[in-house]
């Protein structure tokens, strides 16, 4: 298949079009480039929390999600917890496999790669003495994380291979996973 | 084959106990021994005070005042009570106590082999062996540099040198210092590099902040009347993570001045948090540091809490401890918005990294079966995991001062007596059998 006849076809439901505009657009106006997202957290009891997400800014104004977006999160019964949802940690590896698979989809679109399924598996590994304060050798974070994606595309393997790997390279989450934030907790 | 390992290995002699190092510890040892008339040696790899001679630092002052410096039988005898001994004046009050008491120490006599036999314990040394029923281990509690794993891997032209080695700023490159520890070690020489006009950037992890004076009067002179430093090893919560505290952010000033992060950031010295990583030539530091300087903050104030409590509650002062100000509180440490995350050290901003991230004791000589899955002797306050071995000197042994000069006396005097009453047993059981 030649890269005219694939160009044709291709629709991973990215509306590449729009994203190269705004970068066009933001590059006039680069303190629209400014965002803060934003969740709010209730604890309920034990370590079950509820956390919901709406509101966020950017493009130079306040934004909004077209609807709010409700997270319960808690531990499962082996930690003596209620299990009412994903532990927040479970919830680290979603907001990654869900930022790659959007920058795999989003690459390949631009690639004129069309996709037909895209499974991403991630795996966090992590010794819960550090949390538990037993070992101060041992962090309390993961000390691996690892993504196994299965893609089927019309491409070559070593064109899904460059999928991935600039995915990664854009990728906000696996920033923050790779690289130190600082982090600034207050008293309000 | 008994008759061939005795030829093999010659006994230099046959004690009760043997005491290996003589630094403060051992000397202190060595001294309630005697009171008790046990038969031993004290077997010295160098000379007395070898650490202090040899393992420190230059300008190093001992963080405690004179008047605190005590060893069983003896005290400071000088005119500067107030003062902070330098490091030849702790090596000649060590070296005047091993005469006063007459210590029967061997120097020059390094260890190298301590292992059970029957009855007892065979040290071998470079001058031959000892046979004894019990063995104290005073050889130290800072004797090997711990560094984080990643440090072998620095790019090679960034020298290195731990905290063990460094001597004087002059020993260093010119250019930028990267000091990682913020213990009183690594606060004081961020501090005198920083005054031999390099930059220097100090990464910092979890810490003790601690003022030199407080309400009048030397930090130390608060702990010791309100008895925080005689905190029994068995009275606290987690004797582990008590054990591990790193050393309060101090230094033996002659001007009684405090050295804090506040201070070093006044002076130029760049903060950031702690290192977490390399990836490449390119350091990466913890986004914790804001945190890290509150706990010790927090921590600080509840101190200086316990001690106006005690204050309020002792209504006569202690001599020395007359005019007692108003309580006040050091200024919050003052962290920037966005510490540095990452440092390319291929960019020449840093030529030297110094590690100041900790010490260990050095027991590869010890070939008793007493040590926990990650390389620690097992003990009890001092009593270790085989018959009639001992251990001293360690931070929190038996007592928060333990690893103090001033520490050692009440740690000797107890753990002498679990050794008498241990040889004791041992004749029972002889003159029974």
């Amino acid at each position: 298949m030649s890269m005219q006849a694939r160009a044709m076809d291709v629709d991973n439901g990215v509306n590449v079009a729009a994203l190269l505009g705004a970068r066009e657009a933001l590059a006039a106006t680069p303190e629209a480039a400014r965002f803060q997202w934003r969740a709010t957290s209730h604890w309920v009891n034990g370590t079950h929390s509820r956390a919901t997400v709406r509101d966020f800014s950017g493009l130079g104004g306040e934004q909004a999600h077209r609807t709010s977006f409700t997270f319960e999160m808690d531990h499962p019964e082996l930690f003596a917890a209620t299990d009412q949802g994903a532990t927040p940690v479970e919830y680290v590896l979603v907001g990654l496999a869900g930022c790659l698979s959007a920058g795999v989809a989003a690459v390949a679109q631009n690639r004129q790669i069309q996709l037909r399924s895209v499974k991403a598996t991630v795996e966090g590994a992590m010794d819960i003495q550090g949390i538990l304060g037993m070992d101060p050798d041992v962090r309390n974070g993961f000390d691996d994380v690892r993504v196994s994606f299965e893609i089927d595309a019309n491409a070559t393997r070593e064109e899904v291979e460059a999928l991935i790997a600039q995915s990664q390279k854009r990728s906000a989450v696996f920033d923050i996973i790779a690289n130190p934030t600082n982090v600034n907790v207050t008293l309000a | 084959m008994r008759a061939v390992e005795r030829c093999a290995f010659p006994v230099a002699g046959t004690t009760t106990c043997v005491v290996v190092g003589a630094g403060h510890a051992g000397l202190a040892v060595s001294r309630c021994l005697s009171e008790r008339g046990i038969d031993h040696v004290v077997l010295e790899r160098g000379e007395v005070a070898n650490a202090w001679r040899r393992e420190r630092w230059d300008s190093l002052r001992l963080l405690t005042p004179n008047w605190l410096s005590r060893l069983p039988g003896y005290r400071y005898q000088g005119t500067d009570p107030d003062g902070f001994m330098s490091m030849p004046e702790v090596i000649g009050f060590i070296d005047r106590y091993a005469r006063a008491i007459a210590a029967p120490v061997y120097t020059g006599t390094r260890v190298t082999a301590v292992r059970p036999e029957r009855d007892g314990y065979r040290v071998s040394t470079e001058h031959g062996d000892w046979r004894c029923r019990a063995v104290v281990i005073a050889s130290g509690a800072f004797s090997v540099p711990v560094l984080p794993a990643l440090a072998a891997a620095m790019p090679r032209d960034i020298e290195c040198i731990s905290a063990r080695d460094y001597r004087r700023p002059d020993q260093l490159a010119d250019g930028g210092v990267l000091v990682v520890g913020a213990s009183a070690t690594g606060l004081q020489l961020a501090d005198e590099i920083r005054r031999s006009q390099r930059p220097v950037m100090l990464a910092v992890g979890e810490h003790v902040r601690m003022p030199r004076r407080y309400r009048g009067a030397d930090i130390q002179r608060w702990l010791d009347a309100a008895g925080v430093l005689d905190e029994r090893y068995d009275a606290v919560d987690d004797i582990a993570r008590a054990r591990r505290v790193p050393s309060p952010q101090l230094v033996g000033s002659v001007d009684g001045s405090t050295l804090d992060l506040n201070a070093l950031a006044a002076r130029g010295v760049e903060l950031v948090g702690r290192v977490a990583g390399l990836r490449g030539r390119e350091l990466q530091f913890s986004g914790s540091l804001r945190n890290v300087c509150a706990l010790a903050d927090l921590k600080q104030a509840r101190l200086l809490e316990t001690i106006d409590r005690w204050i309020d509650a002792a209504g006569t002062m202690p001599p020395g401890l007359m005019s007692c100000a108003p309580p006040q509180r050091p200024d919050p440490t003052r962290v920037r918005d966005a510490p540095r995350l990452r440092l390319d050290l291929g960019r020449g901003e840093i030529r030297t990294i110094l590690w100041a991230t900790g010490f260990r004791p050095d027991y590869s000589w010890l070939q008793v079966p007493v040590f926990d899955a990650k390389g620690r002797l097992r003990h009890d306050g001092g009593v270790v995991a085989a018959p009639g071995l001992y251990v001293m000197g360690l931070p929190f042994l038996r007592r928060r001062k333990s690893s103090f000069i001033h520490g050692a006396e009440d740690d000797a005097r107890d753990l002498c007596a679990h050794l008498q009453e241990y040889l004791a047993r041992g004749a029972l059981r002889a003159q029974v059998a």
